[in-house]
């Protein structure tokens, strides 16, 4: 069993270097350790410029989110020992802009995420003192698979489409608006609509499937924006059919 | 979406990649989606085909015969062959994505992807027992 494994890692210093390069680094191998127990390594006993976002560990909070030998991965449920004899490449996810060393500017990803207004919308908007809403374990089963998302933004990373235009509203967004589509206790899938809807939307969605494939929560992302244009479609023969009732 | 330019100023430096031409030569799930868009190419092809042999259906029995001589030039030949390989991948691939796009549920559980895909391919396999059997009795 090797004792140490060589990781290499992308560094981009602003301050100092137009575009990233790679740094070798030999840390300790254990088979229990995973990327984000090597990158804390260096950061610890080698080099404590290292730059890189974490902070469960345990696959909740997403954000140890980068590209490990060209995969978008979680790094804190990637082992060390999936990758022998190594090198293993770490590096910031695709699509985003770098601003040092591992960390990817998200702000675009947070807007797009609000903008399709990612909690339950009431029209009537009672007062808590009113009570809770009930729903049955059918209603909490339709939109489950969609709420484990943690917006890691792995999935953007491996889309192809978001990476040729990051106009497009991406597959956590739209996961995301249709988990609150699918909750029994919401009345905003309109709202939803007017915004993805649109060409950056939905639409802009090619199927190439690999954000489900790459997905650590097993969301369906892909499936999401499938069922959404699947609805869209139904919504606009109706308006088509019966322009006299209302959406 | 419009991007707010709200706190961007302060970092200048940000290192951007472009996605490069090739970019779906880098994995096979990317290439195997480049191919599955590429297919449609051959469907239409093979509807210009079924056009043609249409019309020279109604120019009567002379203006058919010659289309069929027409058909047996080697390069349509090939063509025709490599668009059937590609029409099948097209039918494949979509009949496999139709569990993502629609959430079938039978008394509130929703159906597994592989019986949601079943009925597209028995359809398929429908179709195909009627035209042959409709072909052998012709001939």
């Amino acid at each position: 069993m090797a004792e140490t494994i060589t990781i290499e890692v992308a560094r981009y210093r602003p301050e100092q270097e137009g575009e990233p390069t790679l740094q070798s680094y030999e840390v300790p191998f254990s088979k229990d350790w995973v990327v984000l127990d090597a990158l804390n390594y260096i950061k610890d006993h080698v080099d404590g410029s290292l730059s890189f976002r974490w902070s469960c560990r345990m696959g909740v909070c997403g954000s140890c989110g980068m590209t490990v030998n060209g995969e978008p991965k979680l790094t804190c449920a990637t082992f060390l020992s999936h990758y022998l004899p190594g090198p293993i490449r770490v590096e910031p996810l695709q699509n985003f802009p770098v601003v040092r060393d591992l960390i990817i500017e998200m702000t675009d990803f947070l807007e797009k995420l609000q903008s399709v207004k990612p909690w339950i919308v009431r029209e009537d908007d009672p007062a808590p003192a009113k009570g809770e809403f009930l729903q049955t374990p059918e209603q909490l089963d339709n939109y489950k698979q969609f709420s484990m998302c943690i917006n890691c933004m792995i999935c953007y990373a491996a889309c192809p489409v978001y990476g040729l235009d990051p106009q497009f509203a991406g597959p956590a967004a739209i996961a995301l608006a249709q988990r609150y589509n699918l909750d029994s206790r919401d009345q905003g899938e309109q709202e939803r609509m007017d915004v993805l809807s649109q060409h950056e939307g939905i639409w802009g969605c090619t199927f190439v499937g690999e954000c489900t494939e790459v997905c650590p929560k097993n969301v369906d992302p892909a499936g999401a924006i499938q069922q959404y244009k699947l609805a869209a479609t139904k919504e606009w023969f109706k308006s088509f059919l019966m322009p006299w009732s209302k959406p | 979406m419009k991007p707010s330019t709200a706190y961007r100023q302060y970092h200048p430096k940000w290192y951007r990649t472009r996605v490069s031409t090739l970019w779906w030569s880098r994995r096979w799930s990317y290439l195997k989606f480049m191919l599955r868009e590429l297919s449609s190419v051959f469907v239409a092809f093979y509807v210009v085909i079924l056009l043609l042999q249409l019309h020279a259906l109604r120019g009567g029995p002379e203006a058919y015969l010659e289309f069929q001589e027409w058909l047996k030039d080697p390069l349509l030949v090939v063509l025709n062959g490599i668009s059937f390989l590609f029409v099948l991948f097209h039918a494949v691939t979509w009949f496999n994505l139709t569990p993502k796009a629609m959430v079938v549920r039978l008394r509130g559980k929703r159906l597994p992807n592989l019986l949601v895909a079943a009925p597209n391919y028995a359809a398929w396999l429908a179709i195909s027992g009627l035209i042959v059997f409709l072909l052998m009795r012709q001939g």
